[in-house]
């Protein structure tokens, strides 16, 4: 089929991805003083003003969060750092033909590899952020656990599904300017949609079977639980939930795959 | 065997407000109909039916006007663009300096856009490494190799662009018109690396408007018109019969602008600015004309002009001379002539007449010339001047300079080895 033998075709350039993927991330926090620490240094500051809020002036009476505002941001850096990889990724992935439209239009270069660098190089963030986060747990009150190591797992199904969703986007912006100022918008939504300020515990929430139903339809909600499970729970992911997540990102990726294959002709001419 | 078969092919586009009616979701769920079929009217036929081969080691042209198709045959050839129709083959690794540092990042340093653009244009890591002197010192950067590329001016961009690209080291090399931004001197190491690739037996696929740099490098060229082939053959032959068509077309773009500028010789008697004279003797009309006898206006060094002037004269004039000038673009008088000066002695003008100055060859460089006509008294004093109010062009692949081509010829001793 040809969409093996595209992925074949992809793994031959992984050099190149590879390359390109350092180039990003070389290129982003190029004459800024900090560097590279702006890959955590960002998310800290979004987790600060959430806590500010969300944690001091709210307070959340949720047992998860043991009434106390520093376990809540803990709670909230969990959720943010991932999502902070999702989001980028997407936003990135529906202008990076256009960006590169010089390859794509001058030399013979393969198109598919750009939606997959903006995931890979948004990964290398969240990866760099990674480490201040796993420093936070016992800061802020968390012991560690063994459960952590599933953490590549969730990561891996959140790199399925954020690539297919890239290469969807990707692809239809080229003809359909709209989606990017669609698509800021539309991950807002997302974000408060995903329990990512709040848990899946809140009463409220367990209340409403409606809701529940709702927020289980999301994949990231299972995504971003992933994360908690690990880091912030100390738990066993949900097996089910996160395998039916991976199903819904493969079946995403072929999806996104195939308007991508659909759409390749029609690059050089209109980005 | 062959290195590039083209087989019958077209490429057809949209026209692009065509293809952007329905550019946006609101007009397209608004209208209905994103993939609706477009009519043959909104689409623009770029390539039409073109077959032609390459064989391998050998250089092969493409020439045409601007929107002949050149640029869109070499993208296809390379893949970045799908024919509508027809077949491509290629054999070998193709490389194609279309555009010279394309995927360059301005952020980052130069060292690191040579290793990124090699490994996008095809080579492995460990060749580059290998190679990396060489790239770097052909595009005469090893002081700012370090610097980012935003940095660079579009010079040294362009030179490190070639450099990386060269070194590629494809079995089929595309160029496009690539030459044309580098300075004096490196256009001559471009061609020399150039010429480097012809003697390795590669295929190279050269487009350009350079005629005397395609005369020189291409073994078979072909002529692109509207996107069909005009004419495929040998170069000297080829860039003929495009000069040809390009004389042809410039004849009527002169004769379309002297139809717009309003006949000036018919203007009432008033002194003006490019004709002055109480006209006794009337230049009433003047045609240029090539030694056959056909009017024209493009003409090449080699040939003939014939200035003919229709005169009148209302009473009987004992005292006339007729006389031309011929002005270069810059004023500069390149020749001028009268019957004076050429002991003609005038004996008597009455009624129409006729005068022809046959001039048997040219011998002009490249340019636009401008004509004075005039016929005065022995003293001066003019019946009728008009003053450039005529204009020829002269056109050829020479590229020599000053006002006149004096005829000449080479030779050496047998101790010079030169050739041509």
């Amino acid at each position: 089929m040809n969409l093996i033998q595209n992925i074949k075709g992809v793994w031959k350039y992984r050099v190149l991805i590879q390359n390109l993927v350092s180039r990003e991330v070389k290129a982003r926090y190029r004459g800024t003083i900090l560097g590279f620490f702006w890959s955590f240094f960002n998310p800290l500051l979004l987790m600060t003003v959430y806590t500010l809020v969300f944690g001091f002036i709210l307070r959340p009476k949720d047992p998860s969060f043991e009434g106390s505002p520093w376990l809540y941001a803990l709670f909230l850096f969990c959720g943010i750092l991932p999502w902070t990889w999702f989001s980028s990724s997407l936003l990135e992935s529906a202008n990076v033909l256009m960006i590169n439209g010089n390859l794509i239009k001058k030399i013979l270069f393969p198109a598919e590899v750009l939606p997959v660098v903006t995931v890979t190089s948004n990964l290398v963030h969240f990866i760099f952020g990674l480490p201040i986060l796993i420093l936070f747990i016992p800061l802020l009150g968390k012991p560690f656990t063994p459960w952590m190591l599933f953490l590549p797992v969730v990561m891996l199904v959140q790199y399925v599904f954020s690539l297919g969703f890239s290469l969807l986007l990707s692809s239809l912006t080229v003809h359909f300017r709209d989606i990017r100022d669609i698509l800021a918008n539309l991950l807002t939504f997302w974000f408060f949609s995903t329990p990512i300020i709040y848990a899946l515990s809140f009463p409220t929430i367990q209340k409403s079977h409606t809701l529940r139903v709702l927020l289980n339809l999301n994949p990231m909600t299972h995504i971003i639980g992933g994360y908690q499970s690990c880091l912030y729970y100390g738990e066993l992911i949900h097996w089910k939930k996160l395998g039916a997540t991976l199903l819904v990102g493969l079946l995403l990726f072929i999806v996104g795959y195939y308007v991508f294959d659909r759409l390749r002709d029609s690059f050089p001419e209109e980005v | 065997m062959y290195a590039i078969e083209v087989d019958n092919v077209s490429r057809v586009y949209q026209k692009y407000s065509a293809r952007h009616r329905f550019q946006t979701f609101k007009s397209a769920l608004v209208k209905g109909d994103v993939f609706r079929s477009l009519k043959a009217d909104e689409l623009v036929t770029a390539l039409d039916g073109v077959s032609f081969n390459v064989e391998k080691g050998r250089t092969f042209g493409i020439i045409g006007e601007n929107g002949s198709g050149k640029s869109t045959m070499l993208k296809l050839v390379a893949g970045i663009a799908k024919p509508s129709s027809g077949r491509i083959t290629t054999v070998g690794k193709v490389s194609a300096l279309i555009e010279l540092g394309a995927g360059f990042h301005p952020e980052i340093s130069g060292r690191e856009n040579v290793f990124i653009n090699g490994i996008i244009l095809g080579l492995s890591k460990r060749e580059i490494n290998e190679k990396f002197k060489e790239i770097v010192s052909f595009a005469e950067l090893e002081e700012f190799i370090d610097a980012p590329v935003k940095t660079y001016s579009s010079g040294m961009y362009m030179r490190l662009g070639f450099s990386v690209a060269i070194n590629v080291n494809p079995d089929i090399l595309l160029i496009d018109e690539v030459l044309a931004v580098g300075d004096a001197s490196f256009i001559p190491r471009c061609l020399d690396r150039i010429d480097d690739f012809r003697r390795r037996k590669k295929t190279i696929l050269f487009v350009s408007h350079d005629l005397g740099t395609v005369e020189k490098i291409c073994d078979k060229v072909l002529l692109l018109k509207n996107g069909k082939i005009a004419a495929i053959g040998e170069p000297k032959r080829i860039v003929n019969v495009y000069l040809q068509d390009i004389a042809e077309k410039q004849e009527k773009a002169f004769e379309k602008k002297k139809a717009e500028k309003a006949p000036a010789p018919d203007l009432g008697d008033e002194r003006r600015e490019d004709r002055w004279g109480k006209r006794e003797i009337e230049i009433r009309k003047v045609v240029l004309r090539n030694l056959q006898g056909q009017e024209k206006h493009v003409f090449s060094p080699e040939e003939g002009l014939a200035i003919e002037m229709d005169v009148v004269s209302s009473e009987a004039i004992k005292d006339f001379v007729f006389g031309i000038g011929v002005f270069n673009s810059k004023g500069v008088s390149c020749y001028g002539t009268n019957t004076q000066i050429e002991d003609f002695r005038p004996l008597l003008i009455q009624g129409n007449g006729k005068v022809v100055c046959r001039i048997e060859k040219l011998n002009l460089i490249n340019g636009t010339y401008y004509l004075d006509v005039a016929v005065h008294k022995n003293d001066g004093y003019p019946y009728d001047y008009h003053r450039s109010l005529y204009s020829f062009l002269v056109s050829s692949t020479l590229r020599d300079v000053g006002i006149s081509r004096f005829p000449h010829t080479w030779s050496f001793s047998p101790t010079i080895k030169i050739s041509k």
